[in-house]
């Protein structure tokens, strides 16, 4: 019953919108009216970028092969997907002839690090801070934290991100303002390295949780807010059961469950966030990729970055639908 | 004129609209300025904040002030008719969605749920690379306004089908009213305070992927915008350098804006349920 009710649909649908993304992702070339194989080129010339004649065969190739432009507009949508399953996003253009999949892969690291740290950090602690603000909502501190997440909640990441910046910059020099780790230094496991990323990540983390949490803390605090109210709690509170039980079994337990489902819908603004922040601290993940490849026209790897987003969040955001249901009984049980 | 004096006794509202209002004579400044937003080097470089350039001047040669105004301007253009365009999408697909149910509302629901879930971000990233030659203040606000409807279309959607199982709709079906009137002249009062703050939602929403936009150098940049403003001071890094003047001005800018806009918003949405406007207004 919970497989058919729940499981199937959350995979139709997972599938559904990675085909429908997909699809989009090979049509959006196709809606302008000149070639785009020519456009590229000339974009990519119109940047500077300097090729032997061998390599601008191949890249045509190339781009003829991506956009598809081999045969029917059937053939070309197969051979796009065919392509895409074989984990074949094309090579750069500008960083010729390097694979779109081996930069998205010296950059991921970064990004999934800084990402799934604040991402965690933010909704934890928001959460456990709202959960007892929402509580204890007429207590001072609750209304203190509340009025302060006013003004921070409707800000960007990135222009959060660099309203810290020019704090940190300026005002107290404590941190690296720019750069993953020191510049020089070669990524391997070794204390120094580590330190020096977690030193360098410190800024563009900080803005991601500071913001994410006031996030989670006013929703979090609204939801306490009215579980409190409902009769079940009266109820419980009539019948002896302890204050403690009380707001661990009953309150914070039901307000969560709205915050996981809230959680797995925001990873995609999250994502799109982060990426902005990373330009601001010129941090190597998939942001500051992005944006060398939208400097030097490199469409290809624009591409495949979005190819390999929308696989990542959508994977992401089922993973947590998968694991609402150890939290909702209702679910299990239906 | 009496729902606007409530609100007024909120004080998110009452900063929310003052900001928006001053930012409003800030934009309009713009028409008195001494300098053409289009031309570099009219003032000295890198100037300090002085008496002489209030904001100070920057690396193209441009006085902040007077390009701050073009900026506030341009910006709110662009958020006015990318939230005026997809208020347009947004009702008319949740006012068919819900009225008409069935097919028609499992198709459009499809679209928005697929438009919410998808990395939306980079698929505008995606277009705007294909047309950034021509990327203006008009075609970026239709390009944003072509991709925010989804959410508010299923706003709006959820309280027409909530009106739809009302009493007075039954009565003015059996009665022989038409649907187009039913729903332009019965629903549309009941939506139209919903429909106003979720086009203040999608504003702030615009001037956010504007700046994005044109941080990422995908809009054209010798449009004043605030987000091609931070363009300018990031290429050429103002931060490290020691031109805060640069970074802050389109910061606090913004700042200001978005801060208005969601206090607005919030302060509206408290106002739409009526338990909460009870607790502050007061009955009556």
């Amino acid at each position: 019953m919970f497989v058919r009710r729940y499981l199937i649909p959350r995979f139709i649908q997972y599938i559904l919108v990675i085909f429908v993304g997909i699809t989009a992702v090979f049509f959006i070339p196709r809606l302008l009216p000149n070639d785009p194989v020519l456009r590229t080129i000339s974009e990519l010339r119109a940047r500077g970028a300097t090729l032997e004649p061998g390599a601008m065969d191949k890249i045509i190739a190339d781009l003829t092969q991506m956009y598809g432009l081999e045969g029917s507009m059937l053939d070309q949508y197969g051979a796009f997907w065919a392509r895409l399953l074989r984990g074949d996003l094309g090579v750069s253009f500008f960083q010729f002839p390097t694979p779109v999949s081996a930069l998205i892969g010296t950059a991921l690291p970064w990004t999934a690090g800084l990402l799934l740290t604040t991402t965690i950090l933010a909704w934890v602690i928001g959460n456990v801070l709202g959960a007892f603000a929402g509580y204890y909502s007429a207590s001072r501190w609750s209304q203190g934290i509340d009025a302060v997440a006013m003004v921070i909640r409707p800000m960007p990441y990135y222009i959060f991100a660099f309203a810290l910046l020019l704090l940190f910059a300026y005002a107290i020099r404590w941190f690296p303002v720019s750069g993953g780790a020191k510049l020089g230094m070669q990524p391997s496991y070794s204390w120094p390295f580590i330190q020096s990323v977690l030193w360098h990540s410190f800024l563009p983390a900080l803005s991601i949780v500071i913001l994410g949490m006031a996030v989670w803390f006013q929703t979090m605090k609204l939801v306490v807010q009215s579980v409190v109210g409902e009769s079940y709690v009266q109820y419980a509170r009539l019948g002896g059961v302890t204050e403690r039980k009380i707001v661990t079994r009953y309150v914070f337990r039901n307000a969560l469950l709205p915050q996981i489902t809230g959680l797995a819908l925001s990873l995609g603004l999250i994502f799109s966030g982060a990426l902005i922040t990373e330009i601001v601290f010129s941090y190597p993940g998939l942001g500051t990729l992005l944006y060398r490849a939208i400097i030097n026209g490199d469409y290809n790897l624009i591409m495949g970055i979005t190819v390999f987003s929308i696989f990542a969040i959508t994977t992401i955001v089922l993973i947590v639908d998968l694991l609402y249901p150890l939290f909702d009984p209702r679910i299990r049980y239906s | 004129m009496k729902v606007f004096r409530d609100l007024l006794r909120d004080y998110r509202f009452f900063f929310g609209f003052w900001i928006l209002v001053l930012m409003l004579v800030f934009a309009s400044l713009s028409l008195f300025s001494p300098y053409d937003p289009g031309l570099w080097g009219e003032v000295p470089r890198d100037m300090r904040p002085s008496a002489e350039y209030w904001l100070g001047t920057d690396s193209n040669g441009q006085d902040i002030f007077w390009i701050a105004t073009f900026a506030v301007r341009n910006s709110l253009t662009i958020a006015l008719i990318a939230g005026l365009v997809s208020r347009l999408i947004a009702v008319t697909v949740g006012m068919v969605a819900g009225y008409l149910g069935g097919k028609s509302d499992r198709a459009l629901m499809f679209v928005s749920d697929s438009l919410l879930v998808i990395p939306l971000f980079l698929m505008i990233v995606m277009l705007a690379m294909l047309i950034r030659d021509s990327m203006g203040v008009v075609s970026l606000g239709l390009l944003l306004a072509i991709f925010g409807w989804a959410w508010d279309a299923r706003l709006i959607r959820s309280q027409i089908l909530s009106l739809r199982e009302r009493e007075f709709t039954k009565t003015a079906v059996l009665s022989g009213t038409g649907t187009m009137r039913l729903v332009l002249n019965e629903y549309m009062p009941y939506s139209t305070p919903l429909i106003f703050s979720t086009l203040i939602n999608n504003m702030a929403w615009a001037i956010g992927l504007e700046i994005t936009l044109a941080i990422l150098g995908l809009l054209d940049t010798s449009v004043p915008t605030l987000g091609t403003m931070l363009y300018w001071a990031i290429s050429y890094q103002a931060v490290l350098l020691g031109r805060w003047w640069w970074v802050l001005t389109p910061i606090v800018l913004s700042i200001l804006l978005f801060v208005a806009l969601y206090w607005l918003s919030v302060s509206i949405s408290e106002y739409l349920d009526p338990r909460r406007r009870i607790q502050r207004v007061g009955v009556g």
